[in-house]
């Protein structure tokens, strides 16, 4: 096989994993063409976060912060073993973010990319390339204490929550957007071929229902940057910040497979590092940098002579002109310990805030399942897959209501959408167990086991239509899934402006019924904040944010095998 | 300067400013009112239909109410249908039909939140037995309706037994003019009004403000938008409907019925397994005899007794033509 096939196959492999990558978050969605085998039960028919399981960095960290390592988290050996004999292949051959910045990167541009010496230029090893090594410590470091913050800048989670909570979402608005445009140019056969064709690319790439999402701009602007920053330095992330990336270079010091160099036949033509892609200097007279190669093989490739091989036990030829191959990590010790120590230091930073910001936060409702808010936090990456699955669109991630600590994690907005009683989607799709999988038995209970609640509901009496507007409704009531219901009515009398009697039935809520689903919240016709809200109080995942002292002594199952 | 380029960055000054002048004179618009009521945003295709019956004529040799009470759900309904004139009277051949369960809720079959899924695969396939051309399942569900479809058990009845079962989708919607006291102009789901039959099949149940969601409250399914407001009359919002939207045929589903916790119930200790099936042509007086299954009669039932006041049908379903078959 010659190298320009391998490099091909580079490329088919790129493509390859990206498309599955891109496959597994579009699966990632209820769908109704399929047989539950049992329909009380809907479960995915895919893996769907199968990706994320792969990923070396979120299983580090979260044993890390939590202790174990959760379910197909176990797959991740599947690429750190590899990496310890060959490098790391990962991020030239499988990441998803990184073919993406290995393509944006790869896109000609007179005005911003360098291009030729210059070029050649900013493909040597550059001094900012350490810093992602010293942001996986600070990460690994707040882990080591119990605060997960490696989804910020964990490529797959990263990937992930951007294309499930902006990019599928904006193409949706867009699509729909443009065949309402051409609905509207006043010709009506444009208008039908414009239908026809978003009829057939939607069902392959949107979903059922637009979804949309808060703090969509923050997630946005941040994936556009990194793929911006690409047309400066190529594959700027991948050199300089990605932690995943640190990790495997930090793990690929140990590889059998590596660069030789020959130093009689090159020619100093400068080609090999042109194509570079990792920034690991690969010409004849630098230090090949093993922890920074993406093993994309465009060295070569394209080395006409035939000077740079890529081989098992290369041979280390070092000569004073040619300090070859080390597969030394160019970080001082004494940043590496200061960045643990950042890290450390970061844990009570972000949990010493007063409590009331988040444990406290009624706004804050948890998915169905979730853990403890300590735990929560040990473990969540914030992949958004638990806000793409959601059929009701209810989840979304949080800008600063889980505080600084929780950023873009999940939290229920019951005006947007309600939590299905029966549906435990979200449970299934999480790759770390931040947010437990239910059975129907333990979301819904039954008569010796109590519901998973996600809070309570309250009546805004100043606002609902009986009790302040002597108007009748009883749409809460209506909605209201537990059985007995939990919003129950009392017939009474209001009087109106004129003091007419208004035979009204007026809700209440009855706090040992109410799982905090939010269906009440999302029914009522007051439709900017409604009359009737459900805040976290009473969630099974909190001992403390309890109000009823029966409830206390109750015991929930879930509850149970978090402890 | 140049007199030439003098002449040429002057030149181009005022025709930009001409163009700009010019733009926003026509774009400017004095009404306001006008402007405002193009950006209202009505997201539905503004169709207005006249009238949605979709009645057979009267025959006076016929009962307008039959009822079979049988443990075998699809004898039920066959026996109480032919009672009533059989599927040939209804459905002609070449006649597309939509069939209207209520697949509001997302619950499954034994909860009696929705309509028997046996009932309704029966149902088409009967209509396709009858010749129909094309029988359509579907409903606007109050929960995530993929989810209802599903639990309900009816779009996996409804398609096996040849029905394009189907969700509504956004764009699905026509703007309608009800024509009613208290319902104007609403979103209507096209498959209720681009269809040469309509068969309505609810479930009886409970409800705490109308007191029971039979056949003239199921047609709350056909509906989009704000639906959430009905509840503040919804006596006169359900005859509105009802003199709006005149089914075929009403077929309701009393082998199960919810007495106690509607429209969603949930629980099996709500559930009276009645094993009824009623067809009928007046959906007054089946309503007014469905009811009794909940413990009430038609005179207690406000939407009811003004359905009747409104002409649409009579309470008193003995009067009207009623009559109980066996097997």
């Amino acid at each position: 096989m010659t190298i320009k096939t391998v490099r091909n196959l580079r490329r088919v492999s790129q493509i390859l994993f990206f498309a599955v990558f891109f496959w597994l978050i579009l699966k990632t969605t209820f769908e109704v063409n399929f047989n539950p085998t049992d329909p009380t039960e809907i479960m995915l028919p895919y893996p769907v976060s199968i990706a994320l399981e792969f990923d070396p960095l979120v299983a580090i960290a979260t044993v890390l912060s939590s202790g174990t390592l959760y379910k197909g988290l176990l797959w991740s050996l599947v690429i750190l073993i590899p990496t310890i004999f060959i490098g790391r292949f990962f991020c030239g051959w499988v990441c998803p973010l990184g073919s993406l910045n290995h393509w944006v990167s790869e896109i000609p541009s007179e005005r911003l990319n360098h291009r030729g010496a210059g070029k050649i230029r900013s493909n040597h090893y550059k001094k900012y390339q350490r810093i992602k090594y010293y942001i996986l410590l600070v990460f690994l470091g707040a882990a080591l204490l119990g605060t997960l913050q490696i989804g910020l800048l964990d490529p797959l989670a990263l990937l992930a929550r951007s294309i499930g909570t902006v990019v599928l979402p904006v193409t949706h608005t867009a699509l729909a957007g443009l065949v309402d445009w051409f609905k509207g140019l006043g010709y009506p056969p444009l208008g039908k071929l414009a239908q026809g064709v978003y009829d057939i690319i939607a069902p392959l790439l949107l979903t059922y229902r637009q979804s949309f999402f808060h703090t969509i701009l923050t997630i946005g602007t941040l994936f556009l940057f990194i793929l911006i920053l690409n047309r400066i330095f190529t594959r700027f992330w991948c050199r300089g910040i990605c932690p995943l990336g640190a990790l495997l270079g930090i793990f690929s010091r140990f590889s059998l497979f590596g660069l030789q160099k020959d130093e009689q036949s090159c020619t100093h033509c400068g080609l090999c590092g042109l194509n570079c892609q990792g920034g690991d200097d690969p010409e004849i007279g630098r230090k090949w940098r093993q922890a920074e190669c993406h093993l994309c093989l465009n060295c070569q490739a394209a080395c006409p002579e035939g000077s740079l091989k890529f081989k098992f036990f290369p041979q280390q030829i070092v000569t004073p002109a040619n300090p070859a191959g080390t597969p030394e990590i160019n970080i001082s010790r004494r940043k590496a310990t200061m960045s643990v120590a950042a890290g450390l230091a970061l844990f009570p930073l972000l949990r010493s805030g007063d409590a009331f910001e988040v444990n406290a936060n009624p706004l804050l409702i948890r998915p169905p399942g979730s853990l403890a808010e300590p735990s929560f936090a040990a473990k969540c990456i914030r992949c958004g897959q638990c806000m793409r699955v959601c059929p009701n669109n209810a989840l979304h991630p949080t800008l600063l209501e889980a505080g600084l600590e929780g950023m873009w994690s999940p939290y229920l907005i019951a005006r947007i959408g309600y939590c299905e009683p029966t549906c435990t989607l979200c449970g299934q799709v999480c790759p770390t167990g931040a947010i437990m999988e239910l059975s129907l038995k333990e979301k819904v209970g039954d008569k010796d086991t109590p519901p998973n609640r996600i809070g309570t509901a309250f009546i805004d009496r100043g606002r609902c239509l009986p009790w302040a507007m002597a108007t009748p409704c009883i749409v809460c009531e209506e909605w209201c899934p537990t059985s007995p219901k939990a919003v129950y009515l009392k017939d009474e009398i209001a009087y109106d402006s004129k003091g007419n009697e208004v035979p009204v039935k007026r809700p209440y809520v009855d706090p040992y019924l109410c799982t905090g689903c939010g269906a009440c919240e999302f029914a009522c016709p007051i439709s900017d904040r409604a009359a009737i809200y459900v805040t976290s109080a009473g969630e099974t995942r909190s001992v403390d944010n309890q109000f009823l002292l029966e409830r206390n002594r109750k015991k929930s199952p879930v509850r149970d095998r978090q402890a | 300067m140049q007199r030439r380029e003098f002449i040429k960055k002057t030149g181009k000054a005022v025709a930009l400013a001409a163009a700009a002048g010019g733009a926003g004179l026509l774009l400017h618009n004095r009404d306001a009112g006008a402007l405002l009521s193009a950006h209202s945003g009505d997201r539905y295709t503004p169709v207005f239909v006249p009238s949605s019956s979709f009645e057979v004529p009267p025959d006076p040799t016929l009962p307008k109410v039959t009822l079979c009470h049988e443990a075998d759900a699809v004898k039920a309904l066959n026996y109480s249908l032919d009672a009533i004139g059989g599927i040939k009277r209804f459905v002609k051949s070449g006649e597309k039909v939509t069939v209207k369960p209520n697949i509001g809720w997302d619950r499954a079959p034994e909860q009696a939140a929705n309509t028997n899924p046996l009932l309704v695969a029966e149902m088409v396939r009967l209509c396709l037995e009858a010749g129909a051309s094309e029988v359509i399942v579907t409903d606007i569900s109050c929960n995530e309706p993929r989810r209802c479809f599903l639990r309900s058990g009816i779009r996996n009845a409804a398609e096996s037994a040849g029905a394009r079962v189907l969700l509504p989708r956004e764009e699905d919607y026509f703007s309608t003019d009800i024509n009613g006291e208290l319902l104007t102009v609403w979103p209507v789901l096209k498959y209720f009004l681009k269809t040469d039959r309509l068969i309505n099949m609810p479930i009886v149940k409970h409800h705490s403000m109308s007191a029971c969601t039979i056949g003239m409250k199921n047609l709350y399914g056909i509906l989009g938008g704000r639906r959430n407001q009905l509840h503040q009359r919804i006596d006169q919002s359900i005859v509105d409907l009802a003199a709006f939207c005149r089914p075929t045929l009403t077929v309701v589903d009393a082998t199960r019925v919810l007495l106690r916790n509607g429209p969603t119930g949930g629980s099996l200790d709500d559930v009276a397994i009645e094993n009824t099936v009623l067809c009928a042509t007046d959906q007054v007086a089946a309503d007014s005899r469905a009811v009794e299954f909940l413990g009430l009669t038609g005179e207690r039932v406000g939407h009811i007794v003004l359905a009747e006041k409104s002409g649409l049908g009579s309470i008193d379903y003995r009067a009207a033509g009623y009559r109980e078959v066996t097997v």
